[in-house]
């Protein structure tokens, strides 16, 4: 039997997205159930049933997963255990000697292992590769045996200096499989051979405490699809947007902590490159926070490390996202100054904003969306009927009476901070980074973004917006898109002048065979390979490294050694793209060795959605929108439009996962993918 | 001109993003771990003609929020005599009697044209990692003048009309001894002025200068406001607090820090009359040094004021002539650090006894500068310098937290790794230290160990720290942590240095170690209201050992065992 169905499954807080693609049809559905908790499984199989029958027929299922950040971030991680250095078991408790906010010194941090179940053992590397102190095994078989009396589900290895040599780190973890009651033994050389002890040990130690949960849920969800008859592959999305196989994730769970949103960027990113667009930012606007994203040509800039809480860092590379807290269930105050501010404190999604009827009593983003009518009381995203009255007495109250306005103004005033504050961030990710907002379009998608990109547009000086054909799902279909990417990392720290090419070829060449090994056995089709190899490095003196993309020659599957000359003319090409000049006479060094492997997976038309046929141009209804004054706007069907349609504001389009607002002086074209592109008029 | 409150808002945020802009382009660039990874370093907005703090960024050094507009007034005072200012001047200096803090701090002053006059002025200040005087690294605790710490640059022109001055420069280069890092973080610095400039330019093309300004008057006055709020909130009386630092490193003889804070209304006065006199050593700090302190620690009682001048308007400060709060030229101000720190700890606790909700117990309250300076076998020299952590006091809310940084500043330490790879140490220890929070109600958090073995023949240390004979203290009846402790070891047997936590030229062999045990965070509120189960927790974590948690708890924790 032919299997031409993929799905891209995205469980997010509220809802479980589903994206169904039939590639030899080129026909797309689309479904949206309520997410279940604790378990997701039973949300993730219901989105699927409700658009797919025979799971005979489906070739892949690519999952977008919230489960490893919500056990972070909610602290319902596995009971884990650490063996480490004499001298070290304190350093994922000591962090960087940092504090979680600049003013006011309150705050602790509980590491996520307690003390008591961080044990050492006598052995030492120093920082040139020496073992100063070889491995206690007989030490580290006793700490073993008292951290599975003691409960702990895994167990991470967390040498100093492991990074330039994992032999005392090997050697524990053979001793310790050979006790361990399951297969959640991990060192910080086999998860990030990088140099900083305390990047590391948190990284491995927050893997250790993700993977009896996350390789749980994920193997539920294999045995359930495998039980309706599912024959196809089975892929997890990255934090950087990339996919691996579920083994793989079981083994690396800590990869998926931004899983969701990655997917949604990569898809964004696809959906305008498509369109036409290569450059865009984008803006994903839930309850509590807007996510923004920069993509240049087609691909999304990638952090090297991210901190999911205070404290929680965790060092693969992700997705970059800056996140700010201005949501719809922001609320909106005015603080002792007499000043307006939206946030951080959000009423989220439950109880939500004042018209959602469920005890919020302050006003929040949407409360002024709903008063100035650019939201339909009677028809909004996940049905009901909201309470305006309410909305409109919480925006006198708390804004209105304090600031002398009436309510519009009031309303008006808290849309036009929430979108200082949105334009702030995005400002933050292009201008502050030397892109010019001019070259960029605006993505926005989740539910919230189209009410608000037009005034992106004013404020930020982007030259239009693109708002795709399902904004609801775009996380869903980026599962469906994304490229399968192994990232690898190994700790140089050698002068340039003095490197030993040779070896740092052997280094690329192991990178290349363990990505190419994960590739194979993920048994993908794939439309191409690449390898990507990037060196970090700096000048001497300097701490922080420039990322410099080195070319390399590929035969076959072999690499060829990099040159010297190579090396240094590609570190002076990325530092002065960076800095502007060279250090004259300056010393390098190069840290890091980064290698990506990446299997490019074939791509769908996003053409399958446009719509067809003559559709409906004509407006549903009018409706009074205040948009500095009340005016009367059009109504519309978005998804009924055809393709060239255009809409000039003011109007309203809706649609049943978001509702987009053309001001006056814009006007929206439908593409001949069923974006909507939203300019200045003549522009 | 009147601001709408909703332009005003949108204003506030651009001009914050100029600052923090600022300061993200010198961390980047800079080549001195000081700056680029502790982040010893600010940047902001200041006043045309007065100098006062107009808009700061968030993530530059706390303590350099308020006292840069004293560097900017010498500046503005400097071209008032000179009457040579023109668009694209910057000027240098490092002055800490006419700029404050310390020697190490070089600071680069614009002011900032439109339409032919001064807007407003740009400030960028940075720690270097060496600015000459006799010890590497700048903390000479044996120095009884400026000039032993480190050399002195007054306000001079760095750029003219917007052209390097090049023999500047090379004044500045000849005089440390690390002049590749220190051309690489003037160069940084430059370039973040150049972009306030550019996105200043931008801004004002934008809303207009009259705009601008409206709203640059109208955020002080609305943190006036919000302070006068603040203040009147709490009841009105007069509390005085005592604490003393251990030394000046000359002599061995405590210097009480003093204060007597009094609340009328919305006004707040504090006065630092009692303080001990200018010291030989360098424990001094200038009177705009004192003034921005203050303002460090009412920052921190109220978290939501703004950065700007405004805040201090309703706020009253007595610093009285010639005691150590306001040192005079030549008198050395190398360990400003931890005066300001005791500083800090004095007003919260006089302030704990009239807002005991408001206010957190007294941090670790030293910042223990140490370097390890020597030559490597091919006659390379190197010094490792670097700053170390402890406790922070309980607050209201909880616990301590465990080994932070000092409220004066937000800096990260270096990893064990990256300091191993560039210097011939070992790390025999980095850990928490036992036994070292103030006992109470919410505990303090805790101090740190480590433990440093040199790798090479020889190496001489340095050090300069605090809280070595008077512990930080608790409030709301919480306890004291515990005292800060040195030790180093000599041909195998270890000693203390005479002056506690102050020494220069430790000799050091091949496999000899320095042992630094900072002290943790005082304790909030009553010891015996803390939960037994609490207690035999920290006794189960190590964090306190049952003979430590007898003495301060009583023998009832034991009922907490589960």
């Amino acid at each position: 039997m032919m299997r031409s169905t993929m799905i891209g499954v995205d469980v997010g807080g509220t809802f479980t997205d589903v994206f169904v693609l039939d590639e030899a049809t080129g026909r797309a559905r689309v479904a949206k159930v309520p997410t279940t908790r604790p378990d997701q499984s039973g949300g993730f199989m219901a989105g699927i049933a409700a658009q797919v029958g025979d799971l005979g027929s489906v070739a892949s299922v690519v999952h977008g997963t919230t489960a490893g950040t919500n056990a972070l971030l909610e602290r319902k991680g596995a009971r884990i255990g650490v063996i480490t250095t004499e001298g070290f078991r304190d350093v994922l408790e000591m962090r960087r000697r940092d504090r979680p906010r600049t003013w006011g010194l309150r705050g602790a941090f509980e590491p996520v292992v307690p003390r008591d179940l961080r044990l050492e053992v006598s052995e030492r590397t120093l920082a040139d590769g020496t073992v100063h102190t070889p491995v206690d095994l007989e030490a580290v078989r006793a700490a073993g045996r008292a951290l599975i009396d003691a409960g702990c589900r895994a167990v991470a290895v967390l040498f100093v200096n492991a990074y330039a040599n994992p032999d005392n780190e090997r050697a524990a973890v053979a001793a310790l499989r050979d006790l361990w009651p399951n297969a959640h033994v991990a060192s910080s050389s086999e998860i990030l051979p990088e140099i900083r002890e305390f990047e590391r040990f948190s990284t491995t130690a927050l893997n250790a405490y993700l993977q009896p949960e996350v390789s749980g849920y994920l193997a539920r969800l294999e045995a359930a699809l495998t039980g309706q008859g599912f024959g196809g592959e089975f892929l997890i999305v990255q934090s950087n947007g990339g996919v691996m196989a579920v083994d793989t994730a079981c083994r690396l769970p800590v990869r998926t902590a931004l899983s969701g949103p990655a997917a949604g960027v990569i898809a964004a990113a696809y959906i305008a490159q498509s369109a036409g667009f290569p450059d865009i930012i984008t803006g994903d606007m839930g309850g509590t926070s807007f996510d923004v994203s920069l993509i240049e040509d087609g691909q999304a800039a990638l952090a090297a490390q991210t901190a999911i809480d205070f404290g929680m860092v965790v060092r693969t590379p992700m997705i970059e996202i800056t996140t700010i807290g201005a949501g719809g269930g922001s609320i909106a105050w005015v603080d002792k100054g007499g000043l307006l501010n939206i946030g951080p404190e959000s009423a989220g999604s439950d109880p939500g904003p004042v018209a959602y009827g469920r005890g919020n009593t302050r006003p929040t983003v949407t409360d002024a969306n709903i008063v100035l009518g650019r939201i339909d009381p009677d028809r909004p995203i996940g049905g009901g009927t909201l309470d305006v009255a309410a909305a409109r007495a919480a925006i006198d109250a708390h804004v209105g009476t304090p600031l002398a306005l009436n309510t519009e103004e009031a309303a008006e005033a808290i849309i036009r901070v929430a979108n200082a504050r949105m334009a702030g961030a995005i400002r933050l990710v292009s201008i502050e980074r030397g892109h010019d907002p001019k070259k960029f379009a605006f993505m926005p998608f989740g539910g919230g973004g189209a009410l608000h990109a037009g005034a992106m547009l004013a404020e930020v000086g982007l030259s239009r917006a693109i708002i795709p054909r399902y904004p609801g799902v775009t996380s869903a279909m980026g599962c469906v898109i994304a490229d399968m990417r192994q990232d690898f990392v190994q700790t140089v720290n050698a002068m340039t002048d003095t490197a030993d090419t040779e070896a740092l070829g052997a280094l690329i060449q192991n990178h290349i065979d363990d990505g190419a090994r994960l590739l194979d056995a993920a048994g993908v089709a794939f439309a191409g390979r690449e390898v990507v190899v990037e060196l970090d490095m700096a000048y001497v003196g300097q701490t922080h490294t420039v990322s410099v993309p080195l070319p390399i020659k590929l035969e076959g599957d072999t690499v060829a050694t990099p040159l010297r000359e190579q090396i240094v003319a590609a570190f002076e090409a990325a530092y002065r793209r960076v800095y502007g000049r060279l250090l004259p006479g300056g010393v390098t060094r190069i840290l890091n060795l980064r290698t990506a492997v990446i299997g490019t997976r074939p791509k769908f038309d996003l053409k399958a959605l446009a719509p067809e046929g003559e559709g409906v141009t004509t407006p549903r209804t009018h409706r009074r929108v205040h948009m500095g004054a009340w005016v009367e706007a059009a109504i519309l069907d978005r998804l009924s439009l055809p393709v060239g349609a255009v809409v000039t504001g003011p109007a309203v389009l809706e649609q049943p996962d978001t509702t987009i607002l053309i001001e006056p002086g814009l006007s929206g074209r439908v593409d001949d993918f069923g974006n909507i592109i939203l300019s200045r008029e003549g522009a | 001109m009147t601001i709408d409150p909703i332009t005003l808002a949108v204003l506030a945020g651009r001009m914050e993003q100029i600052a923090d802009e600022m300061d993200a382009t010198l961390f980047r660039s800079a080549f001195n771990p000081i700056i680029a990874e502790a982040h010893d370093a600010s940047h902001g907005l200041y006043h045309a003609s007065s100098g006062e703090t107009l808009v700061q960024g968030k993530s530059g050094l706390p303590i350099f929020v308020g006292v840069m507009a004293f560097a900017v007034k010498a500046v503005i005072d400097k071209s008032a005599r000179d009457g040579d200012l023109s668009d694209g001047d910057v000027y240098i200096f490092n002055d800490a009697h006419i700029g404050g803090t310390h020697l190490s701090d070089m600071r680069l002053v614009r002011p900032y044209f439109h339409d032919g006059a001064v807007f407003c002025h740009l400030a960028s200040v940075g720690h270097w990692h060496d600015v000459g005087g006799a010890v590497p690294g700048n903390y000479n605790p044996r120095a009884t003048e400026v000039f032993q710490e480190a050399f002195v640059l007054p306000p001079v022109k760095l750029m003219r009309g917007g052209v390097l001055q090049q023999d500047v420069v090379d004044i500045v280069l000849r005089n440390t001894r690390l002049p590749a890092s220190a051309q690489g973080d003037l160069n940084g610095q430059i370039n973040a002025l150049d972009l306030g400039a550019r996105r200043l330019d931008a801004l004002l093309a934008e809303y207009g200068a009259e705009t601008v300004r409206a709203a640059l008057d109208a955020l002080s006055d609305r943190a006036e406001t919000m302070t006068r709020a603040e203040v009147s909130a709490l009841p009105d009386g007069r509390w005085e607090a005592i604490d003393c630092l251990d030394n000046d490193g000359i002599t061995d003889r405590e210097l009480p820090i003093k204060v007597a804070i009094e609340i009328r209304g919305d006004r707040l006065a504090l006065d630092f009359t009692g303080t001990a006199g200018a010291t030989a050593g360098p424990v001094n700090i200038s009177h705009g040094t004192a003034v921005a302190c203050v303002y460090v620690a009412i920052k921190h009682i109220f978290p939501g004021l703004p950065a700007n001048a405004g805040v201090m308007r309703p706020i009253d400060v007595t610093i009285p002539p010639k005691s150590l709060l306001s040192a005079e030229f030549p008198a050395p101000t190398g360990g400003y650090t931890e005066t300001i720190l005791r500083m800090i700890d004095v007003i919260f606790s006089a302030l704990s006894q009239a807002v005991p909700d408001r206010v957190v117990a007294n941090a670790y309250g030293t910042i223990n500068a140490l370097s390890l300076a020597g030559h490597r076998a091919d006659g390379r020299r190197w010094v490792m310098f670097s700053f170390y952590g402890g406790g922070h006091g309980g607050s209201p809310e909880g616990d301590g937290l465990n080994h932070g940084n000092a409220p004066i500043s937000t800096a990260t330490i270096p990893p064990v790794e990256i300091l191993e790879s560039a210097y011939p140490v070992m790390f025999r220890q980095w850990a928490l230290r036992p036994d070292s929070a103030g006992a109470g109600q919410h505990r303090g958090g805790l101090g740190a160990v480590y433990e440093i073995e040199l790798l090479e023949q020889s190496a001489e240390a340095f050090l300069f720290g605090e809280r070595g004979c008077h512990a930080p203290k608790g409030v709301a009846g919480g306890g004291e942590a515990a005292l800060n402790r040195f030790a180093y070891e000599n041909a195998g047997t270890w000693h203390t240095p005479p002056m506690v936590s102050k020494m220069v030229g430790i000799h050091l062999k091949k496999g000899e170690r320095v042992r630094l045990e900072t002290p943790g965070g005082g304790g909030y509120g009553p010891a015996r209201a803390r939960d037994a189960t609490a207690v035999a927790r920290d006794v189960r974590l190590g964090y306190l050992s049952a003979e430590g948690a007898d003495a301060a708890y009583g023998h009832d924790w034991r009922k907490g065992q589960a």
